[in-house]
């Protein structure tokens, strides 16, 4: 009886065990191939290229070569996009601005430096990351990536949370703490200029640069890219395409990314 | 019945005072809202009484499209004209009062919809 009874609890636990393990076995074998990493399959490398991923590159010695360029793209651009100047840095609103170097690269500690650096404008705006922070931040989705590589907004959506803004390492989101359509003490509207093409935004939403998806849509390049066109100090295109001038330029310039150890894969470049 | 002099004209100044938005005619319900319609065109993009009753709709997709799914910008009606799928360059291009146009249902069945605080309404209106 003892024995008899030994026997069905080892063959029952036997059982058991297959009965879970097999179908997770199966379908490994069935797969053709079990992976090491989680990583999507096809072993090394990067993920295949598809579809438009725009991108730009910023020469900034072109800048320092004229002086005054670096405004005139920022000023192009809050015009075309309706973006109010508060007089204040505390409530300013910047879709793309001038900064330091030391600003913009600041892990760049080195202990000495060209001089020319100190005095360089150097022009800051949304990095259209490939691994956007900000996105997954946004708890209602209102910021999302397009399939063309930009990140975009969604300003009905926008709840003024202002994650995004915690979450972005490059500063690129401003937060409209005023009515943007409202004016100061003076009389004066905030948004000097209305452009009638382009919505303005309201008091409670994040903002920032959208690559002008806009313009883009009616076969016209971005503004700030349109205003240094001469100069060929903003190179800007579709980086999946090598015949693209953006890709032979990155094909024969080094350039730096702002942070790149993070991850974030930005599609700004800068040519120092 | 017990203190009659005084139920009966109250029952009468109560039931005068409930029925006096009737003899005053406020809330007429003949006097429908007439929005007023653009003189140089004479189709819209979808069949009135859609537009009527789902043009929010509308704008939401259209919206929600674009932005999201890079969907085209442009449309075409019924009978093959085109149009911009946009609020502010497209509807207003032809319903270019607003005041006159969505203000008057708006106001009439008391919704407040805030496209106005970001999108720009044409210069006459402003």
């Amino acid at each position: 009886m003892n024995s008899k009874r030994r026997d069905f609890l080892k063959i029952a636990g036997l059982t058991a065990i297959a009965g879970i393990a097999a179908p997770s076995a199966f379908n490994t074998l069935l797969k053709g191939e079990a992976n090491a990493s989680s990583a999507p399959a096809g072993g090394h490398g990067a993920a295949a290229v598809t579809g438009k991923r725009y991108g730009m590159v910023i020469d900034v010695k072109k800048f320092t070569e004229n002086p005054g360029l670096a405004q005139q793209c920022v000023t192009a651009c809050h015009t075309v996009h309706n973006v109010p100047d508060f007089g204040n840095r505390k409530d300013e609103i910047k879709w793309i601005w001038v900064e330091s170097y030391n600003h913009v690269f600041p892990e760049n500690t080195q202990y000495k430096r060209p001089d020319s650096l100190k005095e360089m404008p150097i022009l800051a705006l949304c990095n259209h990351c490939d691994n956007p922070p900000c996105v997954r931040a946004c708890p209602t989705k209102a910021t999302y990536k397009t399939k063309d590589g930009i990140v975009a907004m969604d300003y009905h959506r926008c709840i003024g949370c202002r994650f995004c803004m915690a979450a972005c390492p490059y500063g690129a989101r401003s937060f409209n703490w005023r009515d943007p359509r409202g004016k100061d003490a003076n009389g004066q509207p905030f948004i000097k200029e209305l452009n009638p093409k382009f919505p303005a935004r309201m008091r409670g939403v994040v903002e920032k640069c959208n690559f002008c998806t806009e313009r883009l849509a009616i076969g016209q390049i971005p503004a700030c890219v349109e205003v240094a066109t001469q100069t060929k100090a903003l190179v800007f295109g579709d980086m999946n395409d090598p015949e693209s001038e953006i890709s032979q330029v990155l094909k024969t310039s080094f350039t730096i990314q702002r942070n790149p150890a993070i991850g974030t894969h930005p599609s700004l470049f800068y040519i120092i | 019945m017990y203190g009659k002099g005084r139920i009966i004209p109250a029952l009468i100044l109560f039931l005068g005072l409930m029925t006096a938005p009737m003899w005053f005619k406020s809330g007429d319900v003949s006097k429908l809202p007439k929005p007023e319609k653009p003189k140089d065109y004479t189709e819209c993009v979808a069949p009135t009484q859609f537009m009527r009753t789902a043009h929010m709709q509308l704008l939401n997709e259209w919206r929600d499209d674009i932005l999201r799914e890079g969907g085209s910008r442009t449309g075409k009606t019924a009978n093959g004209t085109e149009y911009v799928r946009s609020l502010q360059n497209g509807c207003m291009k032809c319903h270019s009062d607003k005041k006159k146009f969505c203000d008057d249902c708006h106001n009439y069945a008391s919704v407040k919809p805030y496209c106005w605080d970001c999108h720009l309404q044409p210069k006459e209106a402003m």
